[in-house]
């Protein structure tokens, strides 16, 4: 990486120094205050927790191969299963776009020098990898075998597993959590450059300004419930456990509070990226503009009112229930708006089929999926049949898989040469995108199906006569984890050989694409004056965009 | 963070006034606690005693010891939103609760 420790000159003409280069022991980074370098020591470490989620995954798949329980006992498989969903809810799927995505770029996009609050993001790092370290050790030390909604009164009262010790590290990294939220949100109000108002931030910003209100309003509930999960376990005092007093409705009720929201955590920044990368790629103004960034707060907003959803079948009264099927088809709009909007840009739009642009395409067919089959499961008759069977699972993952790890993919895949200075193979990104596409669905739509028959989640063991569905999914799941292993060994390797990236390679208007790749530690040269409109791909952003990027084709065809 | 902002607001006295206030609260909630309230009034007359008595408390605790008393109007809000939130939290919650074992309409 060394040859990224200048990045161009300055207004000045004397050589800038990268935030790669500014110091290179490691106290500079591990006390470091530069968001781009918190990002970067985030990408490793939530990379790290995806390949252990990872390998529970591949151990699940496996386990399911065959009908019997017979590679993993079931009390081990209870295990495997949890801690999948452990690591990648609390320590993937929350954290990865906006701790290493929203950390780099959310400065960058509003023309800032840093996070409002740089002490306060180094913190929530340390918080994550506290949080994480806790659990790892429980997860060593024995593991927790509750899944990982962590249910009353089986995790008070009966399980003998590690629930204290994973539970105290799910405590903690909350925090991490709402640290982020909390600095994004004071960032966005304070340290916008001038002539960056509220309507000409990218959609990007939008949508983590709606995720930062989900984050600070909700995690606390769930620090909360789990903090009063260990408290009837260890002292006894009756709150979720029958036997002495309590309901264990009540878990769920405050469990879903949060974790409903969560899924909008998790998937309103993922719209984020797709809005950046549909209205980039098509190389047109986005289509609707305002609705689209009301829609990610309306979602915020309305995220918080259909938690019940998750309990159909649990006890709920029959009319809470009606409620909140009535509430979760509200909520169903504003995403629908967004997939509307993102159609409307692209057509007549002048598309290039880069590697972000496959994730981003593959978002919005493998999404459409998921939001419709939650229609399905939000009904209340319906979701008699398929609560707790592989509906469900299959469901959930097109919406966190399908959506939010495409979309973070296709970020990643973005904003790479911005974040490294090095541009990767376009050809390995684009087999890998479509290997994940395809391994995605042959893993998961046979679970529809399974669902639907009434194969139940959580079980190791199933009727023979499923057999042939579940060797799809698992085939499609090999082909999954080749897409996945592929993207970390063409981005490692183009750090040592990539082609050196220019400060625009996709020839594209937003701040962040004005500055030097990788960016100088302070962001900009000279504080940016923004004058011209969010995706103004004409002669308003100041750039000769299309020019450019004829120029650009003119010299592809003459060589 | 808002522009009048200053640590001097209520001082010492104000501050000790303040955990007064709190203490006295905590003593009275204590004692509140043996008169079968809910006997003389209706069931969950304790229980809501209780609580507006600890609501006074919280908010004398957010409006000075976190001088949101002294704070702009959006840190205002801001406080305000999350009381909000925690109702919403509530009151869906109870109409759970409140409804169980009756029909949709209460049938």
């Amino acid at each position: 990486m060394n040859s990224e420790a200048t990045t161009g000159n300055g207004a000045d003409g004397t050589p800038r120094v990268s935030y790669i280069g500014n110091g290179s022991t490691l106290r500079s980074w591990l006390l470091t205050k530069d968001h781009k370098r918190i990002a970067l020591m985030y990408l490793i470490s939530v990379s790290v927790f995806f390949m252990m989620g990872g390998l529970y995954a591949a151990a699940i798949r496996l386990e399911l191969l065959t009908p019997a329980s017979d590679l993993l006992e079931t009390a081990t498989y209870n295990k495997v299963f949890t801690q999948h969903g452990v690591l990648m809810i609390f320590f993937f799927l929350i954290p990865s776009i906006p701790a290493i995505l929203g950390n780099f770029l959310l400065p960058l996009m509003i023309g800032a020098k840093d996070l409002a609050l740089p002490r306060i993001n180094l913190l929530s790092l340390y918080i994550y990898w506290l949080g994480g370290a806790l659990t790892l050790i429980g997860l060593m030390q024995g593991g927790v075998d509750t899944g990982w909604t962590f249910y009353t009164p089986y995790s008070t009262t009966f399980s003998n597993s590690y629930v204290m010790l994973v539970g105290l590290g799910i405590f903690i990294n909350g925090f991490s959590s709402i640290l982020t939220g909390l600095n994004f949100i004071v960032t966005i109000h304070t340290m916008r450059a001038p002539g960056m108002t509220w309507f000409r931030m990218p959609l990007f910003v939008w949508a983590h300004y709606a995720t930062s209100l989900v984050m600070i309003l909700g995690t606390p509930v769930v620090a909360i419930t789990v903090l009063l999960l260990a408290i009837e376990r260890a002292a006894h005092v009756g709150i979720f456990d029958p036997a002495i007093g309590g309901d264990p409705i009540l878990f769920q009720h405050l469990f879903w509070f949060y974790s409903h929201p969560a899924v909008y955590i998790m998937i309103l920044p993922g719209m984020g990226v797709i809005s950046e990368l549909i209205s980039n790629f098509s190389r047109k103004k986005i289509f609707g503009y305002e609705f689209i960034a009301f829609s990610s707060i309306a979602i915020a907003v309305f995220g918080f009112l259909v938690w019940g959803h998750h309990m159909f079948v649990s006890g709920q009264s029959i009319y809470a229930g009606l409620v909140f099927s009535f509430l979760t088809m509200v909520v169903a709009v504003p995403s629908a708006i967004k997939m509307f909007n993102w159609t409307a840009t692209m057509f007549k739009g002048s598309i290039t089929f880069d590697t972000p642009m496959l994730y981003a395409m593959g978002f919005m067919g493998l999404f459409l999926i998921g939001g419709l089959t939650g229609l399905f499961l939000g009904s209340v008759g319906l979701t008699v049949h398929l609560t707790d069977t592989y509906f469900v699972v299959a469901h959930f993952h097109y919406v966190m898989v399908g959506g939010q790890v495409i979309a973070y993919l296709g970020g990643i895949h973005y904003w790479w040469p911005k974040m490294t200075g090095r541009m990767y193979s376009e050809f390995w990104g684009k087999i890998s995108a479509m290997l994940v596409f395809i391994g995605f669905n042959l893993t998961f739509f046979p679970q529809f199906i399974l669902g639907y028959l009434g194969m139940p989640r959580r079980y190791a063991a199933y009727p023979e006569e499923l057999q042939v569905l579940n060797i799809f999914s698992t085939a499609g799941a090999s082909v999954l984890g080749v897409g996945l292993v592929m993207p970390v060994v063409y981005l490692t390797m183009s750090l040592i050989n990539g082609k050196k990236a220019e400060d625009n390679p996709w020839m594209h208007p937003g701040l962040e694409w004005r500055t030097s790749s990788p960016p100088p530690t302070e962001n900009f040269d000279t504080p940016p004056v923004v004058t011209w409109e969010a995706y103004e791909f004409g002669e308003d952003s100041g750039l000769d965009i299309e020019g450019a990027r004829r120029r650009h084709q003119e010299s592809v065809v003459n060589a | 963070m808002s522009d009048n902002h200053n640590e001097g607001h209520i001082g010492y006295p104000g501050y000790i006034g303040v955990f007064a206030v709190l203490v006295v609260g905590t003593i009275f909630t204590y004692f509140s606690s043996f008169w079968d309230l809910d006997g003389m009034f209706f069931p969950g007359a304790n229980t809501l005693l209780a609580l507006l008595i600890a609501f006074t408390k919280m908010t004398f605790v957010i409006l000075f010891f976190m001088h949101v008393y002294w704070n702009s109007k959006l840190i205002k809000l801001s406080a305000v939103a999350s009381f909000f939130w925690l109702a919403i939290m509530f009151a869906y919650t109870m109409q759970d609760y409140l409804t169980r074992g009756s029909g949709v309409f209460g049938q």
